[in-house]
C-alpha cells in the first residue's frame, strides 16, 4: 500500500515537472513569435517609405518596385487572416523581392549620396536582419519545444495533455533562397 | 571540434579554474591558521590532573578549534567579489569615459540596431550601446547579468568596419553577455586583487610567527624538519599565489575568447565577417589610451597594443590575456570552411 502510493507520488510529480516545462517552451514559442511578427510590421511600415524615395531614381526598375509593393500587399492581408502558414510563404516572397530591389540599388551611387534614403535603407535591413535573427532563435525555441513533446515517455502524454508541435519558420518551397550559392574555388 | 563541443570544454575549464582560485584562499587561510594560530583540528587532547584526583580533558583554547585565517581569507574574498558584482561595470565605463551612443549619428545608430538585431540572435534584452572615445579598434562587454549588461566599441571601430564586420563583434561581445563571461571576467579580476592582498598580509606577518617557537612546538618535537620543509612551501606558495593566480585569470580569458568567436559565428552564421574584423583590428596596433590595464581582460582584443599576440609558444601561452590573433583567425576559418563544406554524416 504505502509502496503505491508512494509510486502514485513519483508519477504525479513527473507529470506536473514535465507538464510546467512544456508550459514554458509553449510560452517561449508565443514570444519569440511575437518577436518577429513586430519586425513583420515594422518592416511594413517602412516599404511604402523606401519605394516612394527610391522610385525617382530606379525608374527603369519599375518591376522589381511593382514586386515589392505586391509582395508587401500580399503580406499584409496574410497578417490579417493570421493563418501561419499563409503568412510564412507571403513574407518569404517580400524577403526575396527586396532583396532584389538592394541588390540592384548598388547600381544607383546616387542614392547612396542620399541621406534620407540611406538612413532608411539602414533602418530596412536593420528590420531585414532583426527578422532574420528572430527567425533564427524562433526555429531553435521551436526545435526544443518539439523535441520535449517527441522524447519518450513525454510522448505519450504530450497529446493528452494539449501540445502539439509548432511549426518551424521555413523558406517556402519555391523560394530563391533554398538556392545553393554556387562557389568558385578556382582561382 | 564543433561549437557545442568547444562550449562544453570550455565550461569545464572555467569550473576547474574559479575551483583552483577557491583552493589558493583555503590554502592561504588553513596555512596561516596552521602556522601562526596554531589551529590544529588533529591534535591530541592535552590531560591534567585535576583538583579532585582525576585526569580530565583540556579544553582546547578558541584558535584550536575555529579557522579564524581561514574564515576571514574567505570573508574578504567574498566581500570584495561582492563590491566588485554591484559597483565594477560602472567602474569600468567611468574608468573607460565611455559614453551612450546617440541615435543621430549614422554610424552610432547602425550600432545602437547592430547590437539589438545580436539580441534578438540570442533571444536576449538589447544591451545598452556605449562609445568609447578613442581612435583604435577595440570592443568590451560588461554587466553582471544579460538584463543590466553593456557593450561598448570605440570609435574607430564604428568608423573603420562595415556593418557585416561590426556585428561579427558586437556578436563577440553578445556571446561575451550570453556565456555569462562578463560576470565571471567581472568577479575574476575581484579574486585576484584579494589573493594578492591576503598573501601579502600573509607573506609580512612571517615575523610574528607562531608555531615552532612557543607551545605549539612542544607536542610535535619528534616532525621539526618536516614542519620546516611544510612552512616553506607555504611561504613560497603564499608568495607566488598572486602570479599564480594572475596566469590563471589570463588562462580563463584565453578560453573565453575562443568561445565568444565562436559564439558570434553561431549568432551570425557568419564566421568570414569575424574573420575580417579581427584582420582589421590585427593590422591596427596601437594602443588604445582609454582603455587602461585592468579592462584588458574584457576587451575583444589586448588594449595594450603589445605585439605579445602575434607569438605563439610558451610566454604568449602563459602571459597574453588573448590568444594569438593567427590561432583565433584559424579557428574562425575552420568554422566557416565547415560551414560552407557540411561533413556527410557518418554512416
Amino acid at each position: 500500500m504505502t509502496v503505491l502510493v508512494i509510486v502514485l507520488l513519483v508519477l504525479a510529480a513527473w507529470v506536473i515537472f514535465t507538464f510546467n516545462g512544456l508550459v514554458r517552451l509553449r510560452n517561449q514559442v508565443a514570444n519569440a513569435f511575437r518577436q518577429i511578427d513586430v519586425q513583420l510590421k515594422r518592416r511594413h511600415d517602412l516599404i511604402p517609405n523606401l519605394v516612394e524615395s527610391v522610385k525617382g531614381e530606379m525608374k527603369f526598375e519599375k518591376e522589381t518596385l511593382e514586386r515589392v509593393v505586391q509582395a508587401r500587399a500580399a503580406a499584409v492581408s496574410a497578417g490579417q487572416t493570421g493563418n501561419t502558414g499563409e503568412i510564412l510563404a507571403k513574407e518569404g516572397m517580400l524577403t526575396q523581392a527586396l532583396g532584389r530591389l538592394f541588390a540592384l540599388s548598388e547600381n544607383y551611387p546616387n542614392l547612396k549620396a542620399n541621406e534620407t534614403v540611406k538612413s532608411l535603407m539602414e533602418e530596412v535591413t536593420h528590420t531585414e536582419n532583426q527578422i532574420g535573427f528572430s527567425r533564427q532563435f524562433y526555429n531553435d525555441v521551436v526545435t526544443k519545444f518539439n523535441t520535449a513533446q517527441q522524447v519518450f515517455p513525454t510522448n505519450m502524454f504530450a497529446g493528452v495533455m494539449g501540445f502539439t508541435p509548432s511549426q518551424l519558420w521555413e523558406l517556402p518551397q519555391d523560394s530563391a533562397e533554398r538556392e545553393t550559392p554556387k562557389v568558385d574555388l578556382s582561382v | 571540434m564543433n561549437i557545442y563541443e568547444q562550449q562544453t570544454a570550455n565550461r569545464r575549464m572555467t569550473a576547474l579554474i574559479m575551483a583552483v582560485f577557491v583552493l589558493f584562499f583555503l590554502l592561504i587561510g588553513l596555512g596561516f591558521d596552521y602556522f601562526y594560530l596554531n589551529y590544529d583540528p588533529f591534535r591530541q587532547p592535552e590531560v591534567q590532573l585535576s583538583s579532585d584526583g582525576y585526569y580530565e580533558v583540556k579544553p582546547p583554547s578558541l584558535p584550536h578549534r575555529v579557522p579564524f585565517g581561514t574564515i576571514i581569507a574567505l570573508l574578504i574574498g567574498a566581500g570584495l567579489a561582492a563590491n566588485s558584482y554591484f559597483n565594477g561595470p560602472g567602474m569600468v565605463l567611468r574608468s573607460t569615459m565611455s559614453r551612450l551612443a546617440v541615435p543621430d549619428d549614422d554610424k552610432e545608430r547602425q550600432f545602437i540596431n547592430v547590437v539589438a538585431e545580436m539580441a534578438a540572435a540570442a533571444g536576449l534584452p538589447p544591451p545598452k550601446a556605449y562609445v568609447v572615445p578613442d581612435p583604435d579598434l577595440n570592443a568590451f562587454a560588461t554587466g553582471t547579468s544579460p538584463q543590466n549588461a553593456v557593450i561598448a566599441v570605440t570609435e574607430g571601430t564604428l568608423q573603420a568596419m562595415t556593418r557585416e564586420e561590426l556585428q561579427g563583434v558586437v556578436g563577440h561581445e553578445m556571446s561575451h553577455i550570453r556565456n555569462y563571461d562578463t560576470r565571471l571576467m567581472t568577479i575574476c579580476a575581484a579574486l585576484m586583487g584579494a589573493i594578492a592582498l591576503l598573501s601579502d598580509f600573509a607573506g609580512r606577518s612571517m615575523r610574528f610567527g607562531g608555531r615552532g617557537s612557543s607551545r605549539g612546538s612542544s607536542d610535535r618535537r619528534g616532525g621539526g624538519l618536516l614542519m620546516i620543509v611544510l612552512f616553506a612551501v607555504w611561504i613560497v606558495l603564499v608568495i607566488l599565489a598572486p602570479l599564480i593566480s594572475r596566469l590563471l585569470a589570463m588562462a580563463i580569458s584565453r578560453r573565453r575568447e575562443y568561445l565568444a568567436d565562436a559564439g558570434s559565428a553561431e549568432l551570425t552564421r557568419n564566421p568570414q565577417a569575424l574573420i575580417s574584423a579581427l584582420e582589421k583590428i590585427r593590422a591596427a596596433v596601437m594602443p588604445t589610451r582609454a582603455i587602461n590595464n585592468g579592462v584588458a581582460h574584457m576587451c575583444i582584443t589586448d588594449p595594450r597594443g603589445s605585439l605579445i599576440e602575434e607569438k605563439m609558444g610558451l610566454t604568449a601561452d602563459l602571459l597574453a590575456t588573448h590568444p594569438p590573433m593567427e590561432k583565433r583567425i584559424l579557428a574562425l576559418k575552420i568554422m566557416a570552411y565547415q560551414t560552407e563544406h557540411p561533413q556527410p554524416q557518418a554512416a
